[in-house]
């Protein structure tokens, strides 16, 4: 059997699929749809003070006939009042006992005002919070979200607010708006929190309309800067993630965000250390039954590998990530095509001849161009089998026998201890020894 | 004709005859380009005839960039929309996409193609070529279909005075008067007519060349002359009872369809077709859409040894058209008009040097199949007649005999390409042959 449970700083759902705070967790009726078709979790869109949203919020980036690889937003945190929230968590939580209801909060800075919020939030019965320190637009205006996620005293005084009253565990949403994520994360931690969720959305300007010459979305004539989120963030928050969890320092749980629309990119976030993820984009896109491919997908494949729970899986790829000057220079592949899959397109041709290292010939054949790579010329980048259509058409092959290893790191210390300067010379003379081509 | 089809309704003939490849919206066209691969020195493009830079033209389309794509397809061929609409793309540049080696639905090339023109028609065909200054030589070009057209409009860009003589009162050849009216309208021929004139090219419709002026007319006045003129008449079948009322060429037949006066072609109930190759199967697929009840096509050969394209074939069979092989017909019967057609079944014999296998009819096999009707599609013959009016133009069997770089004839002076020359392909190929004519005309003139 497997287990997909999760314990989240504290925060316990059935699975670890929840629902970022944002349109689709609005209102009591979505959350309790949601909850029916799935989700171990909601994140109740932010509470905050009265504001007003603007029509035309969203914007899309599509790319390549595909539409919503990415989705840029200027909404705000709720437009329904604060008493009609509050009633409705209350209501759901005590429909759902099962599963995580967490109430995100974005609050003026000042502590009383924070104490005030938090207790309203705890009474509600809700399992947890998360502090949104995130929205890199309009509330930052205000002092809010972002500019609160972005100077880490702030997001470490008011978390401190929030954790000296709440009875339930803390989660700190952050903003990836930021040169290092590490060092937000820290200030939570200091400020004892339970965990971290991120990312929230990218400063972004989604696109213009070369019509008119707006930036979109266009509100009579004007627009700003959204966040961004969806497909396109995903690498980027994986990033980030990795980089709070391998944060020496750093040891609360972590919530995933950004970009996830299946089990794979579930499992990309839990093998960097998530505990739990959460979606926004993909529902919005496709609506809450996504959550049912998420789950067999995820249940499948655990089963296929032979795990049978999530514990045994995060943070199991974040052993394979170092720094640069620790990957072996010595590593040598090159690519090699199935002649009997090539389709004939010459796309590795051209990528490879413009694009790279010029070590793929077109040999004229049977009518069609024949695509036959240099072996000695190539440097294993890897770019034609990127770009090849074809699954498993090209594949990098290695070359070396593994029993040398010399990483950048190595080879500076083996200079410092030969005491050769760090010439093109030097390094052509270790090149050449180990048979390294550069062109 | 003795039982002639009754009149159909003007919305059931234009159901029938509608479009089997209908125009793409702007999302689906959107997404069908963003299908491709942009594949580099890609297949497709060496497999069309005229080597359109599809994957640039398809690149184009997905960009937004209708004009350029226009601009990039109309560069190697001035007939595109024909060629997007009638031609055999699952044999040519359909056929040879690499999505096909993948397993994959090949781009819909054709339909991506016509999507651009057809915006490009709409948008009343803004200048997208400049013209060479005059450089105050004349050509004439007999025949005003794909391959004099593209000749024309290749010519007149680099700086020629063109006049086409076109016999017909319409021009645009086969384009206007043969292709099946589902596959193509008369006017999307007629506005391809039109692209060509704004460059410059006169056209002289309604004047025959060897019938209402002498040829040599031409020779004397103009520096060099082409000949786009097609094919002649349709084969006749020598048997007994052709004279017969009833009985009619494949391509009077398709003429006729082609007014689009759907409800003045007289069509009889039972129609036999004879010949199996592309024509047969437009005058089958025809009649039956003009309400024939029973269609039959008549083949002395085997199903493996018919020109007709297999798409075609499948076409011919979805639409219920019968299909006799090995069958071959001896004579037609019938006392005022036609009743019947008298068959002998066929043997296959030994194959020729050419691997097509002889077939002997088989004695005392001979059946009657009754018919109102016979359309003879057995093939056309050349324009031998008027084409040995010219000194030193040489042809062999149906083909005008030319340097297969410059499309020079015998006579320096004398260039041709089409149908003329490789005795009947496709449109795409005479788009092709009058381009490159244009080029061996400029090269001769210009030296
Ligand atoms: C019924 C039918 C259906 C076809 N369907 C398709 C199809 O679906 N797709 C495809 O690609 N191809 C198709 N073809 C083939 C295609 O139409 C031809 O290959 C193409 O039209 C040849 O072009 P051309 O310029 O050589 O000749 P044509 O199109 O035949 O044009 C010749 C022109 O020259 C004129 N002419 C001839 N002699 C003289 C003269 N002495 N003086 C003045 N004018 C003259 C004629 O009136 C005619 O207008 C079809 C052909 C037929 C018969
Ligand atoms: C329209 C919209 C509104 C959002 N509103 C909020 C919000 O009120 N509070 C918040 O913490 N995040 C908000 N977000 C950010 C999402 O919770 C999430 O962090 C982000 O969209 C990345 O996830 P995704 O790639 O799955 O969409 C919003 C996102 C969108 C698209």
């Amino acid at each position: 059997m497997v287990d997909l449970s999760i314990n989240c700083g504290g925060i316990k759902s059935p699975n670890p699929f929840w629902l970022a705070s944002a349109p689709p967790t609005n209102s009591a009726y979505q959350n309790c749809k949601a909850f029916e078709l799935g989700w171990g979790g909601v994140v109740w869109k932010t509470l905050s003070h009265p504001i007003m949203n603007v029509a035309s919020r969203l914007g899309g980036f599509d790319y390549s006939g595909q539409k919503l690889a990415g989705l840029n937003n200027i909404e705000l945190t709720t437009d329904r009042s604060l008493e009609i929230n509050l009633k409705e968590i209350k209501e759901t939580k005590k429909l759902w006992p099962d599963r995580a209801i967490i109430v995100s909060l974005m609050v003026e800075s000042k502590r009383e005002t924070w104490h005030d919020f938090v207790k309203k939030a705890i009474d509600t019965g809700a399992d947890g919070l998360e502090l949104n320190y995130g929205c890199p637009h309009g509330m930052s205006e205000r002092g809010m979200g972002a500019a609160v996620g972005q100077v880490p005293e702030y997001c470490q005084m008011i978390t401190e607010w929030v954790t000296e009253v709440s009875t339930i565990p803390v989660l700190v949403k952050l903003t990836p708006n930021v040169t290092n994520i590490q060092i937000p994360a820290r200030a939570a931690q200091t400020a004892k929190a339970q965990g971290v969720s991120l990312i929230n959305t990218i400063n972004s300007i989604v696109g213009i309309d070369l019509d008119t010459l707006r930036i979109m979305p266009n509100i009579t004539g004007k627009g700003g800067h959204g966040g961004f989120a969806g497909p396109a963030v995903k690498p980027i928050a994986l990033h980030m993630v990795s980089q709070v969890a391998t944060d020496p320092e750093f040891h609360l749980a972590i919530s995933g965000i950004g970009g996830i629309s299946t089990w794979k990119d579930t499992l990309e976030f839990i093998l960097l250390g998530a505990s739990s993820v959460q979606v926004c984009t993909a529902v919005m896109h496709h609506g809450f039954r996504i959550v049912q491919d998420m789950t067999d997908g995820l249940t499948n494949w655990m089963i296929s590998k032979g795990y049978n729970n999530l514990d045994q899986l995060r943070g199991k790829s974040l052993t394979g990530i170092d720094s640069f000057g620790n990957l072996n220079l010595l590593y040598k592949a090159v690519a090699r095509i199935d002649q009997s899959k090539c389709i004939h397109c010459n796309l590795c041709y051209i990528a490879c001849e413009d694009g790279a290292h010029q070590c793929i010939e077109l040999t004229p054949e049977d009518g069609h161009n024949k695509t036959v790579i240099r072996e000695v010329d190539c440097v294993g980048c890897n770019l034609c089998s990127i770009v090849c259509p074809v699954p498993e058409c090209i594949s990098m092959v290695r070359m070396d026998d593994g029993s040398q290893e010399k990483t950048w790191n190595d080879l500076v210390q083996d200079f410092k201890e030969e005491s050769r300067e760090l010439t093109w010379e030097n390094l052509a003379e270790f090149q050449k020894k180990n048979g390294i081509v550069i062109h | 004709m003795k039982n002639i089809v009754s009149k159909l309704t003007l919305e059931q003939y234009e159901k029938n005859f509608q479009e089997l490849h209908p125009p793409l919206s702007y999302g689906s066209a959107k997404a069908e380009s963003s299908r491709c691969l942009y594949c580099y020195d890609s297949p497709c493009m060496k497999a069309c005839p005229t080597h359109i830079d599809i994957s640039e033209f398809i690149k184009k389309i997905s960009t937004d960039n209708l004009l350029g794509s226009a601009k990039t397809i109309l560069k190697s061929n001035w007939v595109a929309l024909t060629c997007a609409k009638a031609c055999p793309v699952a044999v040519l540049c359909e056929g040879a996409c690499v999505l096909n080696e993948k397993g994959d639905k090949p781009i819909e090339i054709g339909r991506l193609q016509r999507y651009v023109i057809d915006n490009y028609f709409s948008l009343g065909m803004p200048a997208l070529f400049s013209k060479k200054p005059s450089n105050g030589k004349k050509v004439a070009i007999i025949g005003s279909g794909p391959s004099g057209l593209s000749c024309g409009a290749e010519l007149a860009l680099l700086g020629y005075n063109v006049t086409i003589f076109e016999q017909s009162e319409t021009p645009g050849g086969l384009n206007t008067w043969g292709i099946a009216p589902y596959k193509m309208r008369k006017q999307d021929a007629l506005n391809e007519v039109e692209l060509v004139k704004n460059f410059g090219v006169n056209i002289k419709t309604g004047v025959g060349v060897g019938t209402d002026i002498p040829f040599n007319e031409l020779y004397k006045n103009f520096d060099a002359v082409f000949l786009g003129i097609g094919l002649g008449e349709s084969h006749a079948l020598s048997v007994n009872g052709e004279e017969l009322p009833g009985v009619i060429s494949a391509l009077d037949f398709i003429e006729q369809v082609k007014t689009e006066d759907w409800s003045s072609v007289p069509v009889g109930k039972r129609v036999a077709i004879i010949g199996a190759g592309n024509t047969s199967i437009d005058a089958a697929t025809e009649a039956k859409r003009l309400g024939a009840e029973e269609v039959i096509v008549i083949y002395r050969r085997s199903s493996q040894d018919m020109s007709a394209y297999n798409f075609e074939f499948n076409l011919a069979k979805k639409d219920g058209i019968i299909f006799h092989f090995l069958t071959a017909p001896e004579k037609i019967v019938g006392k005022k008009f036609v009743e019947g057609i008298e068959c002998i079944r066929m043997e296959p014999g030994k194959p020729d040097s050419k691997g097509k296998r002889s077939v002997l009819p088989v004695p005392g096999t001979e059946f009657i199949i009754p018919v109102d009707m016979v359309i003879k599609a057995i093939g056309q013959e050349a324009q031998n007649d008027f084409i040995s009016t010219i000194p030193d133009v040489k042809f062999v069997g149906r083909k005008i005999q030319i340097n297969s770089d410059t499309y020079q004839t015998g006579n320096p002076k004398v260039f041709a390409g089409g149908d003329c020359i490789n005795g009947g392909k496709e449109v795409v190929n005479a788009a092709y042959d009058g381009k490159m004519a244009a080029y061996g005309i400029d090269k001769f003139l210009g030296k």
